[in-house]
């Protein structure tokens, strides 16, 4: 144990051992003072310390919510429609809960100093008032069921049908970073299948590519190869999104649970190994504007990963760039297919690390495109 | 041992004086370690309990100093830690074990087995009036499951890959592929073990703790006249027998996965840098039902016993009954109820149908109305009342402050709406260690101020229970109340390092606060455990039988009741359990005739 070390525990027990000092000899003087003094000492002691407590924390609560409301995603517009549905529900929610915690806070710790002992007065006997609890049986029931209500409203709205005319992205989750697919000029994406996954070749979603046969489990299986696969983006850098324009997506994970988290859009889905998922949404802001609305001149959409993923989970990070339509036509005409004919593999491509982590950190996932 | 055996000695001599059918001599290991006396049965509990909270509290002071520090280091953690903080900072990987360990730990070795573990056995008996439990046999072994349990579970500590690390649920795939997460290996064998010992301890428990309220009350207590604690802990004991086997029934599941080429929850898996996995057509999700099935009641097997302590607490202390006992029982029926039927709001954004998902937000939301109840039978409780706090009566007090302040964020949580945004962000940290953490925490405290004097016959030191009881409420705010403002602005739980993070590095300096609020508040804690153990020994002696003025039948026994708890036979009960500045008296105790004038309640 280093000295710093020691010398902190012997600060520690010294605190102890005077703080215990203290309270073994407040319990000698209670016993020569009698029992019923020193009761009626404490007992005032710590009533006014409930209304201490009570008024502290209501200005505690005050400069708390000055200090760091600014610092949440609260100040600035929601970037998407379904986030603004969201950030109204939470108004509602506050404003009742807010009510409903001032009152029952303060009632708690008043009643708890005005209602001290006293010698002089009896408590009031009062076991029960039939009208009282249906009150407040029924007050609740309806607060709740006017929540309800709005919820499932902007539920319904929020997990519904994505519009026809959405553009439709898969986002696939693996220890630790996001792959990208857009469906290319077909507009269809190319069927896949996890056996099929290559990673040393370029192929990280299992694309059916090619024909072949493999034994599994199951058999033995002959896939055959699937032409509208072949035009198919595959992406890690970047979600390229339109401004305005709604966006499904389709999440999909290789290998344990994750989950798209996109905190400035309000929305978040899990990301299920076997079990796709999807979501929609309609960015409002592209990065530049929100660069201007939030006064930060770095500021990018994150995606992070919201489910315990592993040991990395902590830097999964994905990247967003809402931009306009044009200037989305014109990133997508600089993207080719992943798709590389076998004969024009190289077929001693450099082998990626096998530390995914590594790999995630130096963004080479992108060889495919590199090489081509 | 010296004072051991001091104990030892006096125990020996209140033994002596008892009549009936207990009395013969007993070693010292079958009066203390293998006893089937539910009252020391409690306090192996408590103190079992006490033991794997300073363990799993110290685990979350050293997470939070990663999280409050990620850029420096701490030489002398290596000196405890070892290859835990190699250089003096926690790898990923240990910082994931510790925040696994701490959540395993407390929500079910201290908040489960030492709550309801310790209050379940030792009041049910005493309140209802009966010698012991219905099993004493299977009580003690209870205790032995959950030592058991708990010896597994601290081993998995030392074993090479470490402990798991996937996260207090344990989601597959990641608890079911070693490949995926050093956890997953060694270590999540020994958690399963090790809650399987304590799902059998918790069964035994439980089936012990209803049939001995059901079948073992004294003349005249009928269910009617039960004290609330005894309906919570009843509530609690059913809530654990109907959903701890689904819960073992998934972690078997999960064991065939991952040792018996089974795919229950695993399909289309490909480990990077290794190859894809056999598993086709399981389902991830069927996992988190079944946990989620046992893992939200869980929440109330939790908070129930701390309620019904506190309703008792409460009452005895204001010098009133319990407003609405009616109520108050009708609400535990309800939660106890509802708690079955909401367990997929852990689950809004799974991919779960939205119709489903719309299902539970009206039950998780509905649970409200009981709650809400139950707080607001608090206040009129306290209300006009005569109010004496003792160090029980003002954990009571925090306990339904907190109570309220978790269970509201509760209603952001439970709306499917809100929870897209709020899921697995530090607000339902937040809410959760308020409600269920910290509250039932205070429920604890309430009780064991409140019966120590029964336990051991003597007091705890009332300025250090005060010192105690203010810093921990005023920490416990300090440490969560900001949390929800980090929820808000979407930052994730179970991340070590946020600052490479544009979207959540902006909490750097509050990070550090909590961190620093939560090692005082811990140190805090240790003041209560030495209290606790220093009063066993050395606190002042309780001379009167019934210290607190109390109604219930536990202060009809001797000071230190032998096994058997009374001399003679067994009080007979007239009336209920809240009689308290009845008719110009200040209290009625439960064995007392009903009088010719006395008014009706």
């Amino acid at each position: 144990m280093t000295t710093t070390g020691l010398f902190l525990l012997a600060i520690l027990a010294l605190g102890f051992l005077i703080t215990f000092q203290i309270a073994k000899a407040s319990e000698y003087v209670s016993v020569l003072k009698g029992e019923k003094k020193s009761f009626e000492q404490n007992n005032r002691i710590n009533g006014f310390l409930m209304v201490v407590f009570l008024v502290l924390g209501l200005v505690g609560v005050y400069f708390c919510n000055e200090a760091l409301y600014p610092k949440t995603l609260m100040v600035h517009p929601s970037a998407s429609d379904h986030g603004e549905n969201i950030d109204t529900m939470l108004k509602i929610t506050l404003l009742i809960t807010g009510i409903v915690f001032f009152i029952t806070q303060i009632l708690l710790f008043w009643f708890a100093y005005k209602y001290q002992y006293n010698d002089k007065r009896r408590a009031f006997y009062y076991p029960h008032n039939n009208k009282l609890e249906v009150l407040w049986t029924t007050v609740p029931a309806i607060t709740l069921c006017l929540l309800v209500g709005f919820g499932l409203y902007y539920w319904f709205k929020i997990t519904g049908e994505a519009p026809e005319n959405s553009m439709r992205i898969e986002i696939t989750g693996r220890q630790f970073n996001w792959i990208y697919r857009y469906p290319g000029k077909d507009n269809t994406f190319g069927k896949k299948y996890f056996r099929m996954i290559d990673d040393e070749n370029g192929n990280m979603l299992g694309m059916l590519w090619k024909d072949s046969t493999m034994k599994t489990p199951n058999g033995v299986q002959s896939l055959k190869a699937d032409p509208t696969g072949y035009d198919d983006i595959i992406e890690t850098t970047a979600m390229y999104l339109v401004k305005d324009k709604p966006v499904k997506l389709i999440i999909n994970s290789r290998d344990v649970i994750h989950d798209v988290g996109l905190p400035h859009f309000r929305m978040k889905m899990d990301a299920v190994p076997g079990t796709p998922t999807t979501m929609w949404f309609t960015p409002k802001y592209t990065t530049e504007e929100m660069k201007k609305i939030t006064n930060n001149p770095n500021f990018e959409y994150e995606i992070s990963c919201d489910q315990m993923c592993g040991n990395s989970h902590y830097s999964m990070k994905g990247l967003i760039k809402v931009v306009t339509e044009q200037e989305y036509k014109f990133w997508l005409a600089q993207q080719k297919p992943s798709y590389k004919p076998a004969e024009a593999a190289p077929a001693a491509s450099p082998a990626p690390v096998a530390d995914t982590a590594k790999t995630a950190a130096a963004g080479t996932p992108n060889t495919v495109l590199a090489a081509k | 041992m010296s004072h051991g055996h001091a104990e030892v000695l006096t125990s020996h001599e209140v033994h002596h004086d008892e009549h009936g059918a207990h009395h013969h001599q007993q070693s010292f290991i079958s009066k203390y370690v293998f006893s089937q006396d539910h009252k020391i049965i409690a306090k192996q509990f408590l103190i079992t309990g006490m033991i794997w909270a300073i363990i799993g509290g110290l685990m979350s002071v050293l997470f939070r100093l990663q999280l409050g520090y990620p850029d420096q280091t701490f030489p002398w953690l290596e000196d405890i830690l070892g290859n835990w903080a190699k250089g003096g900072k926690i790898t990923p990987e240990n910082y994931y074990a510790l925040v696994t360990m701490h959540g395993t730990i407390l929500v079910f070795f201290v908040l489960t087995g030492g709550l309801s573990g310790t209050f379940a056995n030792f009041l049910i008996p005493l309140q209802v009036g009966a010698r012991d439990m219905a099993s004493p046999m299977m009580n003690m072994l209870s205790y032995w499951f959950f030592f058991g349990g708990s010896i597994v579970m601290l081993s998995s500590l030392f074993i090479q890959t470490g402990p798991f690390s996937g996260g207090w649920t344990a989601y597959p795939p990641l608890s079911a592929l070693g490949d995926a997460s050093p956890g997953s290996k060694t270590g999540m064998d020994l958690w399963i073990t090790a809650m399987a010992m304590f799902v059998v301890s918790s069964l035994l428990g439980g089936l012990n703790y209803v049939s001995t309220v059901l079948n073992l009350r004294t003349k005249g207590m009928s269910m009617t006249r039960l004290p609330l604690t005894i309906w919570a802990l009843f509530f609690t004991a059913v809530l654990g027998i109907l959903s701890f086997p689904v819960l073992l029934s998934g972690f078997i599941l999960l064991l065939f996965d991952r040792h018996g080429g089974t795919s229950f929850y695993l399909s289309d898996i490909f480990i990077a840098g290794k190859s894809a996995l056999p598993n086709e057509g399981g389902s991830a999700i069927l996992y988190q039902h079944l946990f989620w099935f046992l893992g939200h009641p869980e929440v109330y097997i939790i908070l129930l016993p701390a309620m019904g302590m506190a309703s008792e607490i409460l009452s005895v202390n204001s010098r009133k009954p319990i407003f609405g006992y009616m109520a108050m029982v009708g609400s535990l029926f309800a939660i106890t109820i509802l708690a079955f039927l909401v367990w997929a709001h852990h689950m809004f954004v799974t991919g779960l149908n939205p119709f489903l998902g719309s299902v539970f937000v009206l039950l998780t939301l509905l649970i409200a109305v009981p709650s809400a109840i139950k707080v607001f039978n608090w206040l009129t409780t306290i209300w006009k009342a005569n109010i004496k706090f003792t160090p029980g009566m003002v954990f009571a007090l925090g306990f339904v402050s907190l109570f309220i302040s978790g269970g509201l964020t509760g209603i952001f949580l439970g709306n499917s709406t809100l929870d897209i945004h709020l899921h697995d962000t530090y607000f339902v940290i937040a809410h959760f260690h308020i409600v269920m953490g910290v509250s039932a925490f205070f429920g604890m405290f309430a009780g064991i101020y409140h019966w120590f004097p029964k336990m051991y016959g003597r007091y705890m030191n009332n300025t250090l229970a005060y010192i105690h009881f203010w810093v921990t409420l005023v920490g416990a705010y300090l440490i969560f109340w900001p949390m929800h403002y980090e929820g808000l602005a979407g930052m994730p739980r179970r991340y070590l390092d946020y600052s490479n993070w544009s979207s959540f590095n902006q909490f750097g300096d509050l990070n550090k606060f909590i961190s620093t609020v939560a090692i005082i508040v811990f140190a805090t804690q240790l003041l209560f455990v030495f209290n606790f153990f220093y009063s066993i020994f050395k606190g002042r002696k309780v001379t009167t039988l019934n210290p607190w003025g109390a109604t219930t039948l536990e202060w009809t026994t001797p000071i230190n009741p032998g096994h058997g708890n009374w001399d003679g036979e067994i009080p007979e009960v007239h009336r209920w359990a809240y009689d308290y500045s009845k008719d110009g008296h200040d209290f009625i105790p439960q064995t007392e005739p009903i009088g010719a004038n006395e008014s009706k309640h």
